[in-house]
């Protein structure tokens, strides 16, 4: 997982879009503003649109790293950009 | 964690996706109850949409049975389910729909008697006026404001339809517009006078459109406007309707404060 310190995670790389995003969202409402969700996620389409969709929803993506396996780890705060 | 199922995050992702909604939007929803009086041309789109949006809770009420003259416009009802209470046919097809909901049904006609009893049976959050006759639209009205509950009004007849939201303290309620019965055969009914099939489809769904930003606690409601549609020429013009101080039942001094049945003078509601 990341190197970052977080508040919870999420694993999306078992659903496609939009659940993707949908998951991340619910996850990102139970935690405050401020606090940090880490979420691993596919390569592809995930990684091109969930980054995005937070930023729009005024959330502040801190990091994204590549794994060896193809996967990628992101690590968002909620309302970072609010 | 939230309390959706995998099945509901991915059911009602469209909606949870919408800033303004989110997963705690849709649980407000699943968890919301709405009152649709009338399942026929207005209830019948405005009851599927509500069922198709999650509302947890719907409630049904009519007294009628499905004819064959109701399918060119009242979409909740099958050709199979001709001679069957419209109730019962509204039922299935939202469970069939969607199993979150859980439909409550009541087969009668409101009167005086029943109306404020069946809007306490769940303690509906909002009421949905689908009805096609100016007694209950005027039952439904005191009911409402007697029992402190908000409630979209609307009408259709023709290529014409009109709808406004009653919210207590907020805003007019239908007798600040409309203060008593329109004289006896002034009004025809859209059995008499006719109606292009869709416009319960517009006009019932946008009294769903009310229901679900109530209950989301979004948006603007149709409170002190009058919306009209006319689909010939199509044009909608929003009207602002202020509230009547002197209304006979939401007035500073109500001189109604008893349900009154009127006859229906225009049509036999029962054939």
């Amino acid at each position: 997982m990341s190197k970052e310190a977080v508040d919870d995670t999420i694993d999306i790389t078992d659903v496609v879009c939009p659940i993707t995003f949908v998951k991340v969202k619910v996850a990102l409402e139970d935690l405050e503003d401020g606090q940090k969700l880490g979420v691993h996620l596919s390569d592809g389409e995930p990684i091109q649109n969930v980054p995005r969709s937070l930023k729009d929803e005024g959330h502040k993506v801190l990091s994204v790293d590549k794994n060896d396996d193809g996967t990628w780890e992101l690590v968002v705060e909620k309302g970072g950009l609010g | 964690m939230s309390k959706l199922t995998n099945e509901q995050l991915e059911r009602y992702s469209r909606h949870i996706i919408l800033k303004q909604v989110g997963g705690k939007g849709q649980e407000k929803l699943l968890g919301g109850k709405v009152l649709v009086i009338g399942t026929g041309g207005l209830g019948a789109p405005a009851a599927m949409y509500l069922a198709a949006a999650g509302v947890g809770t719907i409630g049904l009420v009519d007294f009628d049975v499905v004819d064959l003259s109701n399918l060119q416009r009242q979409i909740i009802h099958q050709t199979a389910d001709v001679g069957k209470p419209k109730i019962q046919s509204g039922k299935e097809t939202i469970a069939a729909m969607n199993p979150d909901v859980d439909v409550h049904t009541y087969n009668e006609l409101v009167t005086s008697a029943n109306i404020r009893d069946i809007i306490r049976d769940q303690d509906y959050d909002f009421i949905i006026d689908g009805t096609d006759n100016f007694p209950a639209k005027f039952l439904i009205n005191d009911a409402c404001v007697f029992e402190k509950k908000p409630f979209v009004h609307a009408g259709i007849i023709r290529f014409q339809g009109q709808l406004m939201t009653y919210v207590p303290g907020e805003g007019p309620c239908y007798r600040c517009v409309f203060p008593t019965m329109p004289p006896k055969d002034a009004v025809p009914t859209c059995r008499q006078a006719g109606v292009l099939g869709v416009m319960g489809g517009v006009i019932g769904t946008l009294q769903a459109t009310e229901a679900l930003k109530y209950i989301l606690g979004i948006g603007d409601l149709l409170t002190g406007y009058l919306l009209t549609f006319d689909a010939l020429k199509m044009n909608f013009r929003k009207v602002k309707i202020p509230r009547n101080p002197s209304c006979a039942v939401c007035g500073d001094h109500p001189t109604i404060t008893e349900l009154i049945d009127y006859e229906q003078p225009t049509c036999d509601l029962k054939k």
